[in-house]
């Protein structure tokens, strides 16, 4: 693969390079925060903040990081991005930072963050980088978003905190699916996205399984 | 590759580690004010809720001149000297050997282990000088947390105002239903205490007709061991080794009145 051009690099992590759907990375995260949309797509922004300038930044410097601690100082790099959005979010959004606890930290832990600082930003340019790292930010969002809608739905019956469905609870009809709320029904909707899109696409799918 | 040598390794570490610090450190610092002003907000905001004075989009520091905080000690129910209420925090203090005494595993029904000696009360101002609720801070053991609230009691000091669940991490959808608004609502109009005790019984299919529901609270379904867990919270807390010294001690400066 010479010289990828830059709108491949942005869009292709969403759907045919999917960090979640294709290379399952990035998934505890995944299963936390998607019982409410607001916590997703928060969550989700944070992401692709901490991979875009994590992967610029790790770009750039690329020349000059010994060989021998590059692994540790991506992770330097990584880990100062997050505290600043985890800073930024308690300053800014103190709810949702509550709702969101330890998972902002986690991303610091999250693969596809360092997968792509090892596996792109080390090789390309610093624009090109920062693509990549929008690109797959995004397509962890749009796993995360999929799976939110989805959980919030049917597990509590709104979405965005706006009441779609009247839960019994609250004096509607809407019996809420308790499930959706635990953590493995995130297991079961990503599982069930993998398939729909390797279904469309064959070649995401491993020979020799 | 040549270039890499050990001191020059440690030194692209240092000046790696010196630059993130330096983004790091100013972003912590830049907002440090506004966190601890959220900090408080989020607290004031619960209190408000408790007494159901919170209002969306209106000034939380605005709506909380209605209220006035106190510290008192728990023992003698007395107002504390020398503790400044807008900076004591009593759920600190609970950890703290200095600031807190172990419970008589025998008294223990809430299963908190310790409890703090000074406890935070907020009273909602009235007319004429007297007070229109007094809300307390009460905390106990559900099925995988210790789960905290704000229980508002009316000016009879028997008769439940509203209670917030605010901090809790029970199985969502089902424990963690007891931030379900209402649930919570529920709870207003309850008789809470006769004699000192408490009196709140928290059962399962709750029968509106029957006379003993002035003190009943449905049970939350699926989730026996967070509604036994909120039984005994108020059980401890509105007890003799709860708030029980304080509460004795408003009626009777009231009753002097």
């Amino acid at each position: 693969m010479a010289d990828p051009k830059p709108k491949d690099v942005l869009l292709r992590p969403i759907f045919r390079e999917n960090p979640i759907a294709l290379q399952i990375l990035g998934i505890c995260s995944a299963l936390a925060v998607t019982t409410k949309l607001e916590t997703a797509v928060v969550m989700s922004i944070g992401v692709i903040f901490v991979t875009a300038f994590s992967s610029m930044a790790v770009s750039l410097i690329r020349a000059e990081i010994p060989n021998s601690i590059r692994i540790i100082a991506q992770m330097t790099i990584i880990a100062s991005l997050v505290i600043v959005v985890d800073q930024v979010l308690q300053a800014f959004l103190p709810d949702i930072s509550k709702q969101l606890s330890v998972f902002v930290g986690l991303i610091i832990t999250n693969c596809i963050v360092m997968g792509r600082a090892e596996g792109f930003a080390m090789k390309n340019p610093p624009k090109l980088s920062f693509l990549d790292g929008i690109g797959n930010g995004l397509g962890y969002g749009f796993i995360l978003l999929s799976v939110g809608v989805v959980r919030e739905l049917f597990g509590s019956g709104t979405l965005f905190n706006q009441t779609i469905f009247a839960s019994v609870k609250e004096g509607g009809w809407y019996q809420a699916n308790g499930m959706m709320l635990l953590s493995p029904s995130a297991f079961f909707l990503i599982g069930l996205l993998i398939w729909l899109i390797r279904t469309f696409d064959p070649k995401q799918v491993e020979k020799g399984a | 590759m040549s270039r890499e040598t050990d001191s020059t390794t440690i030194g692209k570490a240092v000046a790696l580690c010196a630059i993130c610090s330096l983004l790091v450190s100013v972003a912590a610092v830049s907002l440090r004010g506004l966190q601890e002003k959220n900090k408080r907000e989020m607290k004031q905001r619960n209190v408000l809720d408790a007494v159901g004075l919170y209002e969306p989009g209106k000034s939380i520091s605005e709506l909380f001149k209605q209220i006035e905080t106190q510290v008192i000690d728990l023992e003698t129910g007395l107002p504390a000297e020398g503790i400044d209420p807008d900076t004591f925090d009593q759920q600190k203090a609970a950890r703290d050997p200095k600031l807190s005494v172990a419970i008589d595993p025998k008294d223990d029904v809430a299963g908190i282990k310790r409890r703090e000696k000074y406890a935070l009360v907020y009273f909602v101002k009235g007319d004429s000088g007297d007070f229109d609720k007094v809300i307390l801070t009460v905390y106990g053991k559900g099925l995988w947390s210790t789960m905290y609230a704000y229980l508002a009691l009316e000016n009879d000091l028997q008769t439940v105002a509203g209670i917030s669940y605010f901090d809790q991490k029970e199985t969502p959808g089902l424990g963690g239903e007891v931030e379900n608004k209402n649930w919570k609502a529920s709870w207003k109009g309850k008789i809470a205490i006769e004699e000192g005790e408490s009196v709140i019984n928290v059962v399962k299919g709750l029968n509106l007709e029957s006379p003993q529901a002035i003190h009943q609270i449905d049970a939350l379904s699926g989730a026996t061991i967070t509604s036994n867990g909120v039984e005994n919270t108020m059980k401890y807390w509105l007890g003799e080794h709860g708030y029980g010294p304080f509460l004795n001690r408003l009626k009777q400066s009231r009753q002097g009145n």
